[in-house]
Parts: C-alpha cells; sequence; structure tokens
C-alpha cells in the first residue's frame, strides 16, 4: 500500500512540474474518467519535424492519475510524435513504478490515452490506445 | 442490537484481505452482504426444487412457484403491501423505474407536461426521465438543496403551482443520507393532481417502510441492497395504475392467449414479467426480508442511527475532513466526505490498505456532486452489522492518509 504512494507518486501530485496550458501549442486533447471523475488535459507544441518542444498538462482527479500526466509529459518532451504513438501502458507502469489492479489502471492510462488521441488527431479517445 | 451475534450470520465478514487484516466493510449502500440463510435459500432451490414456474404441472414446478409466489407475498408485506397484483418483480430499482418511464410515461405524458425531481437524485431517478423528456418534449423541474441538504420545502411549493404530472424522488439519497419528509411530498403532490414515485433503494433495507400508508404511487427497491442477491428488485405500483399501464417486455409469462398477429397481457403483476425471471433470487430475496423481519426494522435503524451519529462526531475531529449532508438525525447510515488535499480514490485506496472498504467517487449522483462543488467524495455506509470499532478503524484510516499525503 504505501508502495502505491510511494513519494515520486505524492511529490507530483502535490507540486507538478508540467501542470499548465501551452498558449503557443498546436495539439490538445482532453478527456475524462467517468468512473471516477478524473480529468485531464494534454497540451503539445510540436515543430516542422514532428518534434515535441513543449509540453503541459491541465486537470484534476487522484493523485495516480495526476501524477502519471505530470511525469508522462515530461517524458514526451524531446520525443517525436511517432515515439509517443509507440508508447504502451509499460511505459507509464515503468514511470510510477508500481502495480496497479484494473479499476486503478485507468486513472494511470488516462493521460497516454489523452496524448495519443491527440497526436493521433481523434475526435474521441477511446480504450483501445492504451490496451497491451 | 447484537452485533456479534448477527455478524456471525454474514460468513463473508470471517474473510481478511490485503494481507490478513479483517474485512471491515463500510459499503453497503452500494451492495450489502448476504446472511448464509439467504444464500442457503438459493442452493435449496437449485439443489431440490430447480424448475421453471407457473406453466409445469410437475412436482418441482409446482414447489418453485410456489416458493417463488411466497416470496412475492413477504416481501409485499414486508413494505406493507398485502396485495401482490401490486408487487411486480424487476431486475433492480433501475429497472423498475424505467419500466414506469416506458409504460406509464409513456402513455400519460405529453409534450410541456412537468415532472418534478430533486437535485440529490441518483441517475436511476433521473436518467430514465431525461430519456422520456427528450422523446416527448417534457418539462423537468428540480427541487434543491438547503445549504444543510435537506430538500427546499418552499422550493418544492412553488413548483407544485406550476401543475406537475409526477414528482418523483428519493426517499434517502446515497450521498447525503438525508431522509426525506416522503409523506408529507407524495400527500401534496396528490393535492396538485401529481402521480408519485419514491426512489426506495436506501430506505427500504435501512428503515421499516410502510408504503400503504406513505400513500405512494409506485415505488421502487432493491434485492441486493437488504442482504439479498443481485439481480432482483421490486416496483410497487397501485392497482388501479398498474393495470391501465401497457406491457413492458413482451415474451413468455406476460400473456394471457397470443395469436399470429397479436396478443392478450397476463393479469398482474405478471403482465410485467416476461420471460423466465430470476427465481432463485425472488426466493434469495424472501428470505433476506424474513432475515431483516427476524431483527427487526426499528431496531437496524436504531442501530445505524447510533453509528451515524457517532461517525460524524469522529469525522467531524478530523482537520481537513468535510461532511456532506445533514446532521445525524436527519439522515440514514451514509457518511460521505471529502478530505482536504487527498482525492477520494487515494482515501478509498488507502483505506482497502487497511482492510477497510468504503466507495469513492460520485456515487452515481454527479449531479450533486457538481452543485455541491466537488468532482467525487468518500462514502462509508453502515448497516446491521456495522461496530462503533468499524468506524474507529476508519478514522484511523484517514489519519493514515493524511499522513501519506503530508
Amino acid at each position: 500500500m504505501d508502495d502505491l504512494y510511494r513519494e515520486i507518486i505524492v511529490d507530483r501530485y502535490k507540486n507538478p512540474h508540467f501542470k499548465g496550458k501551452l498558449d503557443a501549442g498546436n495539439i490538445s486533447f482532453e478527456d475524462e474518467n467517468p468512473l471516477c471523475g478524473d480529468l485531464i488535459r494534454i497540451d503539445l507544441r510540436v515543430d516542422v519535424e514532428g518534434v515535441i518542444r513543449e509540453a503541459a498538462f491541465d486537470g484534476h482527479g487522484c493523485a495516480i492519475s495526476q501524477a502519471a500526466a505530470d511525469l508522462l509529459v515530461e517524458s514526451v518532451i524531446g520525443k517525436k510524435v511517432d515515439e509517443v504513438k509507440k508508447m504502451t501502458k509499460q511505459d507509464i507502469l515503468d514511470m510510477l513504478g508500481i502495480e496497479l489492479g484494473p479499476v486503478r489502471l485507468k486513472c494511470a492510462l488516462l493521460s497516454l490515452k489523452v496524448i495519443k488521441a491527440g497526436v493521433y488527431g481523434l475526435k474521441e479517445a477511446d480504450d483501445s490506445l492504451v490496451e497491451g | 442490537m447484537d452485533t456479534i451475534k448477527i455478524q456471525a450470520d454474514f460468513p463473508i465478514l470471517e474473510r481478511t484481505v490485503t494481507g490478513g487484516k479483517r474485512l471491515i466493510y463500510l459499503d453497503s449502500a452500494a451492495t450489502s452482504q448476504k446472511p448464509v440463510s439467504v444464500i442457503a435459500s438459493m442452493d435449496h432451490y437449485y439443489q431440490n426444487m430447480n424448475a421453471n414456474i407457473h406453466r409445469g404441472v410437475h412436482a418441482l414446478a409446482e414447489e418453485a412457484t410456489q416458493a417463488y409466489e411466497s416470496a412475492r407475498l413477504r416481501i409485499g408485506i414486508f413494505v406493507g403491501i398485502k396485495n401482490p397484483r401490486e408487487i411486480v418483480f424487476t431486475r433492480n430499482t433501475t429497472e423498475s423505474i424505467n419500466l414506469v418511464a416506458k409504460t406509464w410515461g409513456h402513455n400519460e405524458l405529453n409534450s410541456d407536461d412537468l415532472i418534478i425531481l430533486t437535485t440529490m437524485e441518483h441517475h436511476s431517478n433521473l436518467v430514465p426521465w431525461q430519456m422520456l423528456a427528450t422523446e416527448k418534449g417534457l418539462r423537468l423541474e428540480f427541487i434543491n438543496l438547503t445549504a444543510e441538504g435537506l430538500l427546499d420545502v418552499s422550493a418544492y411549493q412553488k413548483l407544485l403551482n406550476q401543475s406537475p404530472k409526477l414528482v418523483a424522488f428519493t426517499h434517502m439519497s446515497n450521498v447525503l443520507g438525508t431522509i426525506n419528509p416522503a409523506k408529507d411530498i407524495i400527500k401534496q403532490a396528490h393535492q396538485a393532481g401529481a402521480i408519485t414515485l419514491l426512489d426506495a433503494a436506501q430506505s427500504v433495507p435501512h428503515l421499516p417502510v410502510d408504503l400503504k400508508d406513505l400513500e405512494v404511487d409506485f415505488a421502487a427497491f432493491s434485492a441486493h441492497k437488504m442482504c439479498g442477491p443481485t439481480g432482483i428488485g421490486v416496483l410497487y405500483g397501485k392497482e388501479a395504475l398498474l393495470s391501465k399501464m401497457p406491457p413492458f417486455l413482451g415474451g413468455g409469462d406476460m400473456i394471457k392467449k397470443v395469436e399470429l398477429r397479436s396478443f392478450k397481457p397476463n393479469e398482474l403483476p405478471h403482465k410485467f414479467e416476461a420471460g423466465t425471471p430470476a427465481i432463485a433470487e425472488a426466493i434469495g430475496f424472501g428470505a433476506a426480508v424474513d432475515y431483516l423481519t427476524e431483527v427487526g426494522m426499528d431496531a437496524v435503524a436504531k442501530h445505524e442511527q447510533e453509528l451515524v451519529a457517532y461517525a460524524l462526531d469522529r469525522l467531524d475531529e478530523i482537520s481537513g475532513v468535510g461532511i456532506l449532508g445533514p446532521t445525524a438525525e436527519k439522515r440514514g447510515g451514509v457518511a460521505s466526505f471529502t478530505v482536504e488535499g487527498i482525492h477520494p480514490h487515494d482515501v478509498a485506496q488507502i483505506l482497502d490498505g487497511e482492510g477497510i472498504a468504503i466507495r469513492a467517487g460520485h456515487h452515481c449522483a454527479m449531479p450533486l456532486h457538481a452543485i455541491l462543488g466537488i468532482q467525487a467524495s468518500s462514502r462509508a455506509s453502515f448497516y446491521l452489522y456495522n461496530t462503533i470499532s468499524d468506524i474507529d478503524a476508519l478514522v484511523n484510516g484517514i489519519y493514515k492518509a493524511k499522513k501519506v499525503f503530508n
């Protein structure tokens, strides 16, 4: 249990490093987790070469969802959009350093779902984006 | 009330969770645990009398039919209804309310007609009316809450002046715990010429409820919140109304006579019970009301009142904890709260690590949470098997959550 609330998760929840909105963003997407009411919006500024130059998230929710969003956003800066498309559930779990049951997994994966829907230019996010 | 004796009736309470911790179950408003007598009654049905009901002439079919119909009678009597034609088995409260919306509502309501609801409704008594309102161009108005979390009676009076056709409301809020003055609300609705529907999903399991005395037109409740199995609930309706309503689902058992191009519906209550019903579950539901009758609903209500009063006092001691809803004497055994700086899901997760089961989220009442200005809350809910020491464990768990987050 105490493992679940590792220092990094509580710390990123209370003091996120990448929370806010991008004025100069050119990709943004928002979705929520109806079970918990977690909400995540991610803004990206992608250059002509497809590299993510700036990224930020906004929203509210539980510590798991918010910390995952902060860590994810940090990890994608400097990456190519195509690399983000290849990110998986495991990447998020590795960043958080925890294992999660099916209910809380949805909290952890919301930001990945949002960023993928954004980079794919989708109208609606769906769970298939983060499965496997 | 002898809680030790009662706890022994619920086998699940003997199990441990999360690394050997005793299970402390504080989520009965979502679904209650089941006593061994309920589980045994369903086992008995499957092991001794399993057969389809109403049509068979063999011994098993006779016994199964008798057991099913006897359950209906006992469940009716449990809520003050002696006429079994007025007790319709459904899947749950939600299906009962949908049944009314799709039959009575479909036939009786027309464009611009007004339905009065409250802002504390569970989605089950909101969405069916939204669906009907969209289909037929109905108006929905809501009785707001006072700052204390009670229904605003003066707002209700004003709405009644607009000649509503239906007043549908919860007897007890599943979030705030507020017990609404059902008898007054129903009486005033009738004086204004409206039909009334009571969402009794939280009240019938926890309080003595006499639907006859309330004079309500329709009422809905579920077995699984009152020591019974999932998959079965009741729609109560006055016979005069039910008999005028069209059938809900079509198929076997709901018919008297079928020809190639037409059918004649069956008598009440079978007209609303198409297809093979949840027979074992109906029998289990009967055993559940037998169990609660033996304990006594006055004793159950009194016990929960003691628990909730203690819980509110203890929660109030914790800095940063905000309690939703009114004072203890105006509510049932539900205590919803927020903890400053900690999301309800994180509170629930940390409590789970202590073996304590509570609910976190919007509890199927998203509009209510929006009105309260919060996204979610944590909810501890109590039943006859809970004790003061369960609440002490809850409070210790909340202190632990605060420690993790500070």
